[in-house]
């Protein structure tokens, strides 16, 4: 295969650097999640109850 | 363990985003497969010379570097769409929407940056060149939403920076029509080729492995979107509430009044 180097700079720095920002996503959502009650977490709750 | 089950956990996850990650993850690898297995490197042959040409498997930078160009038009185009409805209706789910879309795009277009430089060594013999006009436009693009995105973080409050940044975002994705028109309108500028969507110059294998990366690329930047969202949600409503406080005060009083001290919840409804 040939530029190797270029492919696998490319790819791998594009899916490395979606999956560090998404990681830290969700790190984010876990810590503030932890601090807002449910009734702000609008996802967590079943369809049929009140939004907040 | 149900990895779809929500109410078990503390998260911005929920069954529908645990769904679409798990079908970007599986995109994702199956991409990676038609990209680097499946698919041919493009080898031309001269017609009189008979020598080889052509971007041999420097190519399969296509499958990433396009749908990411694709997808930064689209985070973008919802940033201002969102940005339009929060100076129309003035509510928070339409300024946290922008300000998730205007993150979401700036890192894709980042990336769109990064890939088409690595990919512009091999095949054009230069990782950057001043005079291209599609590159300066989109790099204009890229730096007018991390202004965006400065404005932003400046403020100490949300709602003072949604008005101004709202406008920002208005007038920044201006440049979107530059950028992609502009290999038809300058098109002795720039080193681009004429769309290769477009004027459908690939075919077969080649065409579908590229709407499979616009699509499986989709659904990740759908899921990252819905999670920065919902990041954003909760950060307003930290702010907006001094949830911080509320804890505290809460914990403070929970040994002396027999209340929970988990957030949100009592053994007494009140």
């Amino acid at each position: 295969m040939t530029h190797l180097g270029y492919l696998l700079s490319g790819w791998g720095i594009a899916l490395g650097v979606l999956a560090i920002y998404a990681l830290r996503l969700v790190r984010r959502g876990r810590r503030l999640s932890a601090r807002v009650p449910p009734a702000h977490r609008r996802w967590m709750q079943s369809p049929g109850t009140s939004g907040d | 363990m149900d990895i779809l089950a929500t109410e078990s956990r503390i998260t911005t996850g929920s069954r529908g985003t645990r769904l679409l990650g798990l079908a970007a993850l599986a995109g994702v690898l199956a991409l990676l497969v038609f990209a680097f297995v499946l698919t041919d490197p493009d080898v031309r042959t001269h017609p009189t010379s008979g020598e080889e040409f052509g971007q041999f498997d420097a190519v399969r930078l296509l499958y990433l570097h396009v749908p990411m160009a694709i997808l930064t038009y689209a985070a973008y185009a919802l940033c201002a769409a969102a940005s339009a409805g929060y100076l129309l209706r003035r509510t928070p789910w339409w300024d946290v929407t922008a300000h998730a879309a205007a993150e979401v795009g700036t890192l894709v277009c980042a990336l769109v940056l990064v890939t088409g430089s690595i990919w512009g060594r091999p095949v054009w013999n230069t990782w950057w060149e001043w005079g291209d006009v599609r590159l300066m436009t989109t790099l204009l693009l890229f730096l007018l939403f991390l202004g965006y995105l400065a404005l932003r973080r400046a403020a100490v409050d949300p709602e003072s920076a949604a008005r101004p940044a709202a406008v920002v975002a208005l007038v920044a994705v201006l440049d979107i029509p530059l950028v992609n028109r502009s290999v038809e309108w300058w098109e002795n500028r720039t080193l681009h080729q004429k769309s290769t969507l477009a004027e459908l110059k690939i075919e077969d294998l080649t065409l579908f492995t590229l709407v499979l990366g616009i699509v499986v690329f989709g659904l990740v930047v759908t899921w990252l979107l819905l999670h920065r969202f919902r990041v954003g949600w909760l950060e307003r409503a930290e702010v907006t509430h001094g949830i911080d406080r509320a804890i505290a005060e809460r914990r403070g009083v929970a040994s002396t009044t027999g209340v929970d001290s988990t957030v949100g919840q009592t053994r007494e409804e009140s």
